[in-house]
């Protein structure tokens, strides 16, 4: 078999599977917004979606909370990741952090949603921990972190789930870096910081942006840690275009598949960024 | 999302062990040890509700232990084993395709340039990055018009665009460090395609590949809003049912449910860290 036909048919299935999944499911997506449905046969073109979605009396609110919630982890989440990896470098805890860290990650999200419920709330673990200790007599009187405005535990949740994944990936950058550069800088008088600020960090810079990067997508995007901690006003963007696409009413639909277009774009907008970032990482270029 | 996680587990994982191996200072001590609590307090609850009716507030333990909630879960009326069933068979067989769709692509990338390569790695990144929920309600209308919404073949195909992409960064970065030099070697001696397949290169790439298997498992066993979605709500896999329990204030089942949940992952833990293990000694005997 000559190799451009075996290299065809190597990846062939792949790029058919999430061709016709992926970029298929968007597309339907995209031109049913517009009243194409092919499927069934419908082919009305209309901009009433769009208008109806953008007239979601909530929807800018919607969006401005997620996109705080997904900031606001992402960075708490990177800096606590790089620094959780940094000590693990160069200090260490034992096997028992190792194990911690590797479980977290296989943790199902919805998971770690309820136990922050059952840790944060107002009658929560730690509500009974500041009773005991004397601090507050009822559950009201522990401040509302559950549910809250502000979506306190939201972020808290999120960013346990993705210390420990910025952790590992910040463990292998600094390990692909090794330790020769900052020795280098520390031996020609820098301090430990120095030699963290301009040396260590612009060698794993790229690699810890990437992880960063795909944190803020995927918290942009995710329905079930909202819908267990988030307020029911203003709703995070999935947990509005969930309940949407689920109303009563079917011309609901397509203005719910707008509003998670909106998430979909910033999506597209953060691939192109790790793209970019990705390029010229030793460790993840594939090709030999 | 682990998708650099689940592509360095094996070179990560020895760090994060060597490096663990050192003493330290107070301060880095006492850093960590707030960072475990951060990682472990959302479990107490949960442990300490699956095996209690009655810990109300402000109880910091439970009034009585109760083991109630167990037995429930392994009834057949909870539909809790019924959802485990669903689960497990929904995750093999999305890990099952995904491996079949994703390992000779993985080669492919690995170790063959093409024209058209940057468009097929920006294909299988963007399912990571792009929320899967615009996917999901595009594919929505046409799985209905078939019959695969509400239905599990509908959920297991939906689960294969978030596997996919890891199973074929996994086994890129396991064949990159493949020596095709071998296969080429078994072939001059005399070794048909299949014999090479059979004793050269599944020998030399499983432990790699079992590694990759048990991610994309894992992807697909905490699926939750593309489980909803696609599912109608009426394939209730553990997270999904997790949550009907919350919601119905069941928070002794509740708690159970989330133990079965997370059991998956440790059991993966210990597997992955068993094969790895094993394929590092036998590297060292043979080398």
């Amino acid at each position: 078999m000559p190799a451009s036909i075996r290299l065809a048919l190597m990846l062939l299935p792949a790029v058919v599977v999430l061709g016709g999944l992926f970029l298929g499911g968007l597309v339907l997506a995209i031109i049913r917004t517009v009243g194409i449905v092919p499927f069934a046969g419908r082919f009305d073109p209309t901009l009433e979606p769009w208008t109806r979605a953008l007239q979601e009396p909530d929807l800018l609110l919607s969006i401005l909370v997620t996109l705080w919630v997904a900031a606001a982890s992402t960075l708490i989440a990177t800096a606590l990741g790089v620094g959780a990896a940094l000590l693990l470098h160069r200090a260490g805890g034992g096997r028992l952090v190792t194990l911690l860290v590797q479980f977290n990650l296989t943790v199902p999200h919805v998971v770690t949603a309820v136990g922050m419920a059952w840790l944060l709330g107002q009658s929560g673990v730690l509500a009974r921990l500041a009773h005991g200790a004397g601090a507050i007599d009822r559950p009201g009187d522990f401040p509302a972190l559950v549910n809250d405005p502000w979506f306190v535990a939201d972020i808290v949740a999120y960013v346990a789930k993705e210390v420990p994944f910025v952790a590992v990936v910040a463990l292998a950058m600094l390990a692909a870096v090794g330790s020769a550069p900052a020795i280098t800088a520390r031996c020609l008088g820098a301090t430990p910081l120095q030699a963290f600020r301009h040396v260590t960090w612009p060698l794993i810079r790229p690699g810890i942006l990437a992880a960063a990067t795909v944190v803020f997508a995927f918290v942009l995007g995710t329905y079930e840690v909202p819908a267990v901690l988030g307020p029911s006003h203003p709703k995070a963007l999935p947990v509005l275009a969930y309940q949407m696409f689920t109303s009563n009413d079917i011309a609901d639909r397509p203005a719910a598949i707008v509003v998670s277009l909106l998430m979909a774009a910033v999506g597209v907008v953060c691939l192109v960024a790790v793209r970019r970032l990705m390029r010229g990482i030793s460790g993840l270029e594939v090709v030999r | 999302m682990t998708a650099f996680g689940a592509a360095l587990p094996r070179r990560a994982g020895a760090l994060v062990r060597r490096a663990a191996a050192r003493p330290q200072g107070f301060a880095a001590r006492s850093a960590l040890a707030l960072l475990l609590v951060l990682l472990v307090a959302p479990f107490l609850p949960v442990v300490v509700w699956s095996v209690t009716r009655a810990w109300f507030y402000p109880a910091i333990v439970p009034q009585t232990l109760d083991l109630s909630a167990w037995t429930s879960v392994f009834s057949a009326t909870s539909g809790v084993p019924a959802a485990l069933g669903r689960s497990v068979l929904i995750a093999l067989s999305a890990t099952g395709l995904a491996m079949l769709f994703g390992v000779p692509a993985g080669r492919a990338l690995a170790l063959h340039r093409f024209p058209g390569r940057r468009l097929v790695e920006v294909l299988v990144l963007a399912p990571l990055v792009v929320p899967p929920l615009a996917v999901a309600m595009g594919l929505h209308a046409v799985f209905l018009k078939i019959g695969l919404a509400g239905t599990v073949p509908g959920v297991v195909l939906a689960h294969i665009i978030p596997t996919l992409p890891y199973v074929i960064l996994v086994s890129a970065s396991v064949f990159s460090a493949f020596d095709t030099g071998l296969e080429d070697q078994a072939r001059s001696l005399g070794a048909t395609p299949s014999q090479v397949l059979r004793h050269v290169t599944v020998p030399l790439l499983a432990p790699g590949l079992a590694v990759a298997a048990l991610f994309a498992f894992l992807v697909s066993w905490s699926q939750y809003g593309l489980t909803l979605l696609v599912g109608s709500g009426r394939v209730p896999t553990m997270p999904l049912i997790l949550m009907q329990f919350v919601t119905a204030g069941r928070q002794d089942v509740a708690g159970a449910i989330a133990v079965l949940t997370v059991l998956p992952g440790v059991l993966a833990l210990v597997l992955s860290a068993r094969i790895l293990a094993a394929a590092a000694a036998r590297e060292r005997t043979t080398s």
